[in-house]
């Protein structure tokens, strides 16, 4: 049982090591030469935009849901005008950045996991570095920038349409006007839950890119390996967004407000 | 002779001429965890020249290959390159190193997101920015030396398994390398397929000057690439048996647990069957 502990524990601080070291790479490659930038757009492409219809669908469904279910409970009171307010906070500052994160380490996560291993498994890393090129510059710093500089934007479209889901079943179903609806929005934000909405999601898709850079590069063992290569990056990211999550709005609630 | 493209010191280029030095392992030693993969091999690879490493699954003929390139890191021993000690090298100052050499992979291992022609120029359009222009002839030019003209649009997937090894050995050879790696180039391909892979390796050999490692368990195959010859006559290239001085560049090293078991050219091989059981199991 002791071996079993001192074991597991080996390979945990192996890992850690490992990743504290891909980003160590990773930082030195972002600023030395050369630097591919084809491999970048493609990556802003097939992150941003690919991501791009389910996180907007996800963030419609929750705005909508949102609306409904708090719109029951303010009715009770009074409040109907007041679930626009409710809804910017809670899209703004949390439910945007995080829902966007989780779809993002399920669509993103897992297919920077299974590319990387897969390429790794069939040597083409390899042959990469054999033909003179660092895997590091080529495959995970592209995929990390666009990590990086598109949760943010994604996080703010998802947000947006939530709070149009939202004013749609606000209208709809407890019959609203649209401007009461939109005034309360405006009313329930304040400038630190901006900034709340567009930093977080700045970790959180570091994150997610790193540890599916991560998983994949670390990957063994054939076809299998690749799928459980897969499998751990999107456990491993989706449990990350949620505890980065916490600690990034600790330190910002400490910092903002 | 294609003039190689990466650019040496003329003293060293003089030391490195045909037969000298350009691979150098000096007592490498090399364990993953408990399983020790090699024993203090020592072995000269001499300008022009080949060598064929034989021995059992899992006997470090790949992991060779490994280290001459910089993949792996020995635990023991110095590896030179090219005149340059690569053993302790930092990855940056490897690619320089790497920019001579050209690996073909046991199963090809195209970027199977390119295309055939996107894979042979991968090098010359990403790491040495080559015009487009002129990587694009040299891209046709490869090709039609491993006579795959005609796929320069497909994707690997719709290659055969024969046709993989060949477009993996243009792309290996598109920068111009000074020295070629093959790694089990034949396994797995049916013999005509085979047969056409060796000529090509002959091909980079004997018209290209490139000097050859060749790992495989193919013992047909080692025996065809050593005692064979390609000549160029007009534009046609022939193949015919090679006289006992170009037979002696090829020389043979099999690998048992680690060790260097037996080193010598072919006829010296098959010698030495006749005393040693081991060589013997092997080549009958």
């Amino acid at each position: 049982m002791a071996s079993k502990i001192q074991e597991w524990s080996k390979d945990a601080v192996l890992e850690v090591q490992e990743y504290v070291r891909l980003i160590a790479q990773v930082a030195r490659a972002v600023f030395t030469p050369p630097i591919y930038y084809r491999d970048i757009i493609e990556q802003f492409d097939s992150i941003g935009i690919g991501s791009l219809t389910v996180v907007l669908l996800a963030g419609l469904f929750t705005g909508m849901v949102l609306a409904l279910n708090s719109g029951i409970t303010l009715d009770q009171f009074g409040a109907r005008s007041m679930v626009g307010r409710l809804i910017s906070a809670s899209m703004v500052k949390e439910l945007g950045p995080v829902l966007t994160g989780l779809m993002v380490s399920g669509r993103v996560g897992s297919g920077i996991a299974a590319e990387i291993g897969s390429m790794l498994v069939t040597d083409q890393i390899a042959a990469l570095r054999a033909l003179g090129t660092d895997p590091i510059r080529k495959l995970v710093v592209p995929r990390v920038l666009a990590g990086l500089l598109m949760m943010p934007l994604l996080s703010i479209l998802a947000t947006g349409i939530g709070m149009v889901g939202g004013w749609i079943v606000t209208v709809l179903q407890f019959h609203v006007a649209s401007s009461i609806y939109w005034s309360s929005v405006v009313q329930g934000l304040y400038m630190q839950d901006v900034w709340m909405g567009i930093i977080k999601p700045l970790f959180l898709g570091f994150t997610i890119v790193t540890i599916g850079c991560h998983v994949g590069m670390r990957t063994t063992g054939g076809t299998q390996g690749v799928g459980n290569s897969t499998k751990l990056a999107v456990v491993a990211s989706s449990v990350a967004v949620i505890a980065v999550d916490f600690m990034v709005t600790k330190v910002l609630i400490v910092l903002l407000y | 002779m294609a003039k190689v493209l990466t650019a040496r010191p003329p003293l060293l280029d003089e030391a490195l001429a045909f037969g000298g030095p350009i691979v150098v392992f000096d007592k490498v030693s090399l364990a993953f965890d408990e399983k020790v993969i090699l024993r203090e091999v020592s072995f000269t690879l001499q300008t022009g020249h080949t060598k064929i490493f034989l021995g059992a699954s899992g006997a470090g003929k790949s992991t060779i290959l490994r280290l001459m390139l910089g993949l792996l890191k020995p635990d023991a021993g110095r590896i030179f390159v090219n005149g340059e000690q690569i053993d302790r090298m930092r990855e940056d100052d490897l690619m320089r190193v790497r920019a001579d050499l050209g690996m073909v992979f046991q199963e090809g291992a195209l970027f199977d997101s390119l295309t055939v022609g996107q894979n042979v120029g991968y090098k010359l359009n990403e790491e040495l920015q080559w015009p487009a222009e002129k990587a694009n002839a040299r891209v046709k030019e490869v090709l039609g030396f491993v006579g795959l003209g005609e796929f320069i649009d497909r994707m690997p997937a719709e290659l055969s398994g024969g046709q993989r090894r060949r477009v993996a050995i243009a792309r290996a050879m598109a920068a111009k390398p000074r020295i070629l790696l093959y790694d089990e180039p034949t396994t797995g391909l049916d013999p005509i397929t085979c047969l056409t892979v060796d000529e090509e390796i002959i091909k980079l050999r004997d018209l290209e000057g490139v000097s050859s490692v060749l790992v495989t368990h193919q013992l047909r195959d080692a025996f065809f690439v050593a005692e064979h010859a390609a000549i160029r006559e007009g534009n046609q290239i022939r193949f015919e048996k090679a006289d006992q001085e170009k037979a002696d560049q090829a020389e043979f090293i099999m690998l048992k647990e680690g060790r260097i078991h037996f080193e010598g050219n072919a006829s010296e091989l098959r010698a030495a069957a006749a005393k040693d059981p081991y060589i013997r199991s092997f080549l009958s």
